[in-house]
């Protein structure tokens, strides 16, 4: 055991106490509603954005892909309820995910269980499990804590992949049996309304976390993040308070579980590495650590640019270049991995605080009156 | 009889890869806080560099002495690369340790992705001697050679990180420095070079386990160093951060119960209780079998 403290995430001052400007102030609580009002409505737009994307906006296709980079946005909102708000390294949140993915599936294509059973079931069960684990973890800090989820994420992955009983189906993994589900969440054409339940997710992840880091258990959260001592001379248990939060976020993940598992159709066992999570943490950093939008942000970005970059690898512009560019190019989690280390450096906030530095720029650029 | 020896060596064949791995990553954790995702790259490089070697190098080869030459290019090679890290990437962010940490995934990332596109994902045969495919003899048992000079590779690496730690001015300051690296610095010893050349250490070791580790699988691929990092960690974990000692105690007990679980249960249980083994270590022990001391 050592003494390391790590070191949390400076704190930010919350939106409501940065001081409004201009016009747009009066119009900015409801920015949010504005922002999922566009989004409900965007599959009736028939907008073709080449480059962007590779259909029109109604197509499945497309759909599809922003339905997995919403339900990752709230993913990486989630986690940043442990890592930015509270301060919690875990390098094991990827397990719970894939409890819900593996969970669903299992429960609807071995057990015949019909939708709303294996949901209920499956986020009870998520949630458990990360009240259990939580436990177990929590009683580490700092990098130890990181290193024993990590070791407990890995077991879920061994789990899997070596295919204890036949159930996860192994390195092949499980697609999910449809004919049980409801006749509106199957198909091409319904992709619209996986679409829409995404969203729903993204919209639920983020109401809790900010109605949880709004309420006093937020406080103490964010205290937690910020000197964990002090809040256990205050009389306050860190331990309770940061389970509390483990088991939150453990429970929203598995919820995005079975949401991704409607969406893509079945489960495989790269969701359980430790990569998926190390990509959790990289969206929410990219993103802006314990920001409302932030990691949301990070998250739909990163997932996007992960599914374009491929086919931008293989795109004329980057094969024309000389074999050491294209090569490295080629790969997404290489450029990922690059911005990644380049925005440690030198956007420590994220894409959140992007405005707040370029602001001096914006007014010494404004002409004087 | 002959089961329970063929099991034990190859269980000790394991360990002393997992030592190689843990051994770095254990003293720079210990010296400089880092926790490092990067090591599984330093392993990569190591594999790939030896692997280049033996087909490209003049003078290298994949037998005899040729072979020497080949594995002494990747862990150089490895070496070389763990000093660039240290120096341009974790320096800058000396004592900010989640930013450091976030810098070796990222590195994690994109080196392994670097890797893949430089020479594919599908693994590669790695050229080994023809000796290390035959088996030797003991006590009944035949055991691939390949185990048995992994064992002699981390006895070696073993003995001679005791001696560097024990008996020489850099040990010294390593040692007082996992220990407290504040009082250190305060006698106006300068530590940061003792991280630089941990992460040299670390690094040589990680290659050596790559190239090694080639000869003993056979093949090499990019993601070879990552699924062996975490079974590193639990070994630098069980066996206390900053321990060499305990490392080497722990890597031979998780080698061993995985090899002998493994066989006896069903496979894959054998990895489950190596995790069992954490949680009680942590639970009981939470400072790990060592503590936080560079044990000479």
């Amino acid at each position: 055991m050592t003494n390391s403290v790590v070191d949390a995430p400076p704190a930010q001052v919350p939106d409501e106490l940065t001081p409004g400007r201009s016009r747009w102030h009066g119009l900015r609580p409801f920015l949010p509603l504005v922002a999922l009002v566009v989004a409900a409505v965007l599959p009736y737009s028939t907008l073709n954005l080449p480059g962007i994307f590779e259909g029109p906006l109604n197509s499945p296709g497309t759909l599809q892909l922003l339905a997995i980079c919403l339900v990752f946005g709230g993913l990486a909102a989630g986690y940043d309820l442990l890592f930015g708000r509270t301060g919690m390294l875990s390098f094991g949140h990827a397990l719970y995910f894939a409890a819900g993915v593996y969970g669903t599936d299992i429960l609807v294509t071995k057990a015949g269980l019909p939708l709303w059973q294996a949901a209920v079931l499956t986020v009870l069960g998520g949630t458990t499990l990360a009240a259990l684990l939580g436990a177990v973890a929590l009683r580490t800090v700092g990098i130890a804590f990181a290193m024993v989820t990590l070791a407990f994420a890995q077991v879920g992955a061994i789990l899997v992949a070596r295919d204890f009983g036949g159930l996860t189906g192994g390195e092949e993994g499980l697609p999910l049996d449809v004919s049980g589900l409801p006749s509106a969440l199957v198909g091409v054409t319904n992709t619209v309304n996986l679409y829409w339940l995404a969203l729903a997710y993204l919209a639920l992840v983020v109401l809790v976390v900010h109605r949880v880091s709004g309420s006093p258990t937020g406080r103490v959260l964010a205290g937690l993040r910020d000197d964990e001592r002090r809040i256990g001379v205050l009389g306050l248990d860190p331990y309770r308070f940061k389970l509390v939060a483990f088991t939150l976020a453990g429970g929203l993940a598995s919820a995005g579980g079975v949401v991704y598992v409607l969406i893509v159709g079945g489960a495989s066992p790269h969701i359980t590495s430790s990569e998926l999570t190390l990509s959790l943490l990289v969206m929410v950093v990219l993103g802006g650590p314990g920001t409302r939008w932030g990691p949301v942000l990070g998250g739909v970005l990163y997932m996007y640019l992960d599914h374009r970059l491929t086919a931008f690898g293989t795109s004329d512009a980057v094969n024309s270049l000389p074999a050491f560019l294209s090569h490295p190019l080629s790969q997404p989690l290489f450029v990922l991995g690059t911005v990644f280390i380049l925005a440690v450096y030198f956007f420590p906030g994220g894409l959140a605080s992007l405005r707040s530095r370029l602001t001096p720029l914006g007014t010494a650029l404004r002409p004087r009156p | 009889m002959n089961t329970v020896v063929l099991l034990t060596l190859t269980g000790l064949g394991l360990a002393a890869l997992y030592f190689l791995v843990a051994s770095g990553l254990s003293l720079v954790f210990g010296l400089a806080d880092v926790l490092n995702f990067a090591h599984g790259l330093f392993l990569g490089v190591g594999a790939y560099a030896t692997w280049w070697a033996a087909g490209n190098l003049p003078g290298a080869g994949s037998d005899g002495l040729g072979f020497v030459v080949a594995v002494l290019f990747g862990v150089l090679a490895g070496s070389l690369v763990a000093v660039l890290v240290e120096l341009v990437l974790i320096r800058p962010l000396y004592s900010r340790t989640i930013e450091q940490v976030l810098v070796t995934v990222g590195l994690s990332l994109a080196g392994v992705a670097l890797l893949q596109a430089t020479w594919g994902a599908d693994p590669r045969p790695f050229p080994r001697p023809d000796w290390s495919r035959n088996v030797t003899s003991v006590l009944g048992a035949q055991v691939p050679n390949a185990g048995l000079l992994l064992i002699v590779a981390a006895v070696v690496v073993l003995g001679a990180l005791l001696a560097f730690l024990r008996w020489t001015r850099y040990g010294l300051v390593i040692r007082a420095g996992v220990e407290n690296r504040e009082m250190v610095t305060a006698l106006g010893i300068d530590v940061r070079k003792a991280f630089t050349l941990v992460f040299a250490i670390g690094g040589a070791a990680a290659a050596l386990a790559g190239a090694l580790g080639g000869v003993y699988f056979g093949t090499v691929s990019p993601g070879q160093g990552g699924s062996l990092l975490i079974f590193a960690f639990i070994v630098v974990v069980i066996g206390g951060m900053g321990s060499v000692v305990g490392s080497a105690y722990a890597a031979v007990a998780v080698g061993l119960l995985q090899q002998f679980v493994n066989y006896y249960g069903t496979s894959g249980l054998g990895d489950l209780c190596v995790v069992g083994l954490l949680a009680v270590v942590l639970l009981l022990r939470p400072q790990g079998l060592a503590g936080k001391v560079a044990h000479a």
